[in-house]
């Protein structure tokens, strides 16, 4: 069963006279385990679509089915864990308290809500910080609190709203490699928004390109057609590969020619529509 | 060493600024022309100098030592004072209490509903506008009316009522502001873990709303100080402050310390109710570290 499955759904926002298509015939498929980055300008929908996927927003016409579910159950049964570019922390909770957050909503009780924060920041490797508060911590460590939190409840599935768009360029390479980490250990489907063309292209299995009004998918690249090994097996050194860059080329070009060919040895790997 | 100092300053500052309004007043009723200054041939400036118009710092303060009356069995200007600081204290707080709990209670229905907010805001903001003496006598009439299980309305009701009315305003927009002050993210977040408007309330609303709400909760406890003492003075109760404010003016020809001792009665009751909103704050310490929200 795929993890997320989306079919021909738009999305219009409308204030007053004015109308926006924010997505337009959009359809996607991530299968259990994957891990598929939304890329693109501002403004082409790619957190819209990842707004419709978590509930947050509903499409105008369209389907979305996380899996197999309807949105709004995926939602209330936790099938997901989101992360935001903002970490989001509750300022007045230590970090403890903010892993542990959503599994005291959901009623755990107190004795494994405690293990399991103890699990889930010696992942993120915070453990010396369980005490401190938020404003206490680094922009980096900050947001990976929020992915703490975020896979508190072990979900299936992880959205993260470019979660890294706020950190200088050394911390945000650190929290890729351990990004990648973490999807090998959780197995996690993963739906990433950025805008960074390396960082989709480390990070992922396939990259989704984007482009905006009307808000559309313009092209995938499927990463692995470009001899990089899977998302999840990656280590830091994938950055200094030929694939690598013939895949961020590959991005780049769609990005910025719509559908132009690519690569000078062809467009492997590109799903052009 | 320093952590003494850093704790002492504000006191000694505090000191200072009142010592330097102390020293203002008496230096220059030393060295004030004893007519005042004028100017032109009308317009009065500074205050006369005379004993009768400015009494000397120290005869305000012994004033509160002496009986208010040469009356037998007087009691001093202090313990008349204190008992009447006592009980308008008493009135502001009951109407604090109803101020916050009715300005709480606007906050929440307005940040629950924003049709309410667009419907009651107006409202609120308009009701400060009406003067205390005007609707003094309006509360009076209508309490008087009012049967609550045999509960009589009685004058005090009335002055803590008005209190309320003043209190309620900083709270109801503090509480407003605050109640909404979570991020965006915050909101997506609490929606994405599936929990409703109740307990995203308590979970985030609320505390995130301590930093705006203390010192709404400061602002009310002074305004129900001054709605106390002047819904005294409209009302025509006896006993408290206000009251005392009036009878005391009129012997200030005889005994011109007399009529400060009420007004420094009313600075220290304001002052005692600010300070129990500061014991608040200090029960609430943990959720005011959310200066930056992120």
């Amino acid at each position: 069963m795929s993890a997320i499955e989306v079919r021909g759904v738009d999305r219009v926002f409308t204030r007053g006279r004015n109308r926006v298509d924010a997505l337009t015939a959009v359809d996607l498929e991530v299968r259990a385990g994957e891990f598929v980055s939304l890329i693109g300008p501002s403004g082409c929908g790619k957190s819209t679509l990842l707004r419709l996927v978590a509930d947050l927003d509903a499409p105008t016409s369209g389907a979305i089915s996380v899996f197999g579910k309807t949105t709004r159950q995926a939602r209330l049964d936790q099938d997901y864990g989101i992360a935001f570019q903002q970490a989001g922390l509750l300022p007045w909770r230590t970090v403890t308290a903010n892993v542990e957050l959503p599994l005291k909503l959901h009623g755990m009780d107190k004795a494994a809500r405690r293990a399991r924060v103890a699990e889930l920041l010696e992942l993120v490797g915070l453990s010396d910080f369980a005490k401190s508060h938020p404003d206490q911590l680094s922009g980096g460590m900050q947001q990976r609190v929020a992915i703490a939190r975020a896979l508190a409840e072990q979900p299936r599935l992880l959205l993260m709203d470019e979660p890294f768009g706020a950190l200088d360029e050394i911390t945000r390479e650190r929290m890729q490699n351990e990004l990648v980490r973490l999807c090998a250990e959780t197995g996690a489907a993963v739906l990433f928004v950025t805008h960074s063309i390396p960082e989709a292209v480390f990070l992922s299995d396939r990259v989704v390109v984007m482009s905006p009004r009307p808000g559309r998918i313009t092209g995938i690249v499927d990463i692995r057609a470009d001899g990089l090994v899977p998302a999840h097996d990656r280590a830091a050194g994938v950055r200094e590969e030929s694939g690598f860059f013939r895949a961020v080329a590959e991005v780049r070009a769609i990005l910025h020619g719509g559908s132009g060919i690519p690569a000078p040895d062809g467009a492997r790997g590109v799903d052009l529509r | 060493m320093t952590t003494t100092w850093t704790r002492i300053r504000p006191v000694l500052l505090g000191a200072l600024g009142v010592g330097l309004v102390v020293a203002v007043w008496d230096l220059y009723k030393a060295f004030g022309p004893e007519e005042g200054v004028r100017l032109g041939e009308r317009t009065l400036i500074l205050p006369r100098t005379t004993d009768l118009a400015m009494p000397h710092s120290w005869e305000m303060v012994q004033r509160f030592g002496e009986p208010v009356t040469s009356l037998a069995g007087s009691p001093t200007a202090f313990e008349a004072v204190w008992d009447a600081g006592l009980f308008s204290l008493g009135l502001a707080t009951r109407g604090w209490v109803i101020g916050v709990v009715i300005g709480l209670l606007l906050a929440l229905v307005m940040c629950r509903f924003r049709i309410a907010e667009s419907a009651i805001l107006p409202w609120v903001v308009l009701s400060q506008t009406v003067p205390l003496i005007a609707i003094a006598p309006l509360v009076r009439r209508w309490g008087s009316q009012i049967d609550l299980f045999g509960h009589v309305w009685t004058s005090e009701d009335s002055v803590a009522v008005i209190a309320a009315y003043l209190a309620f305003f900083p709270v109801a927009v503090g509480a407003l502001r605050g109640l909404k002050s979570p991020a965006r993210t915050h909101l997506d977040l609490m929606h994405a873990y599936g929990v409703g408007w109740w307990r995203t309330l308590l979970v985030l609303r609320l505390p995130a709303s301590v930093p705006f709400l203390l010192p709404a909760l400061r602002l009310g406890a002074a305004s129900a100080v001054v709605g106390a003492v002047v819904a005294e003075v409209s009302i025509g109760l006896k006993g408290g402050l206000g009251r005392m404010v009036i009878d005391y003016a009129q012997s200030a020809s005889g005994d011109p310390a007399k009529p400060w001792a009420p007004i420094f009665g009313a600075v220290a009751i304001g002052l005692v109710a600010a300070g129990a909103v500061g014991l608040i704050g200090l029960a609430l310490r943990p959720f005011r570290v959310t200066g930056a929200f992120r």
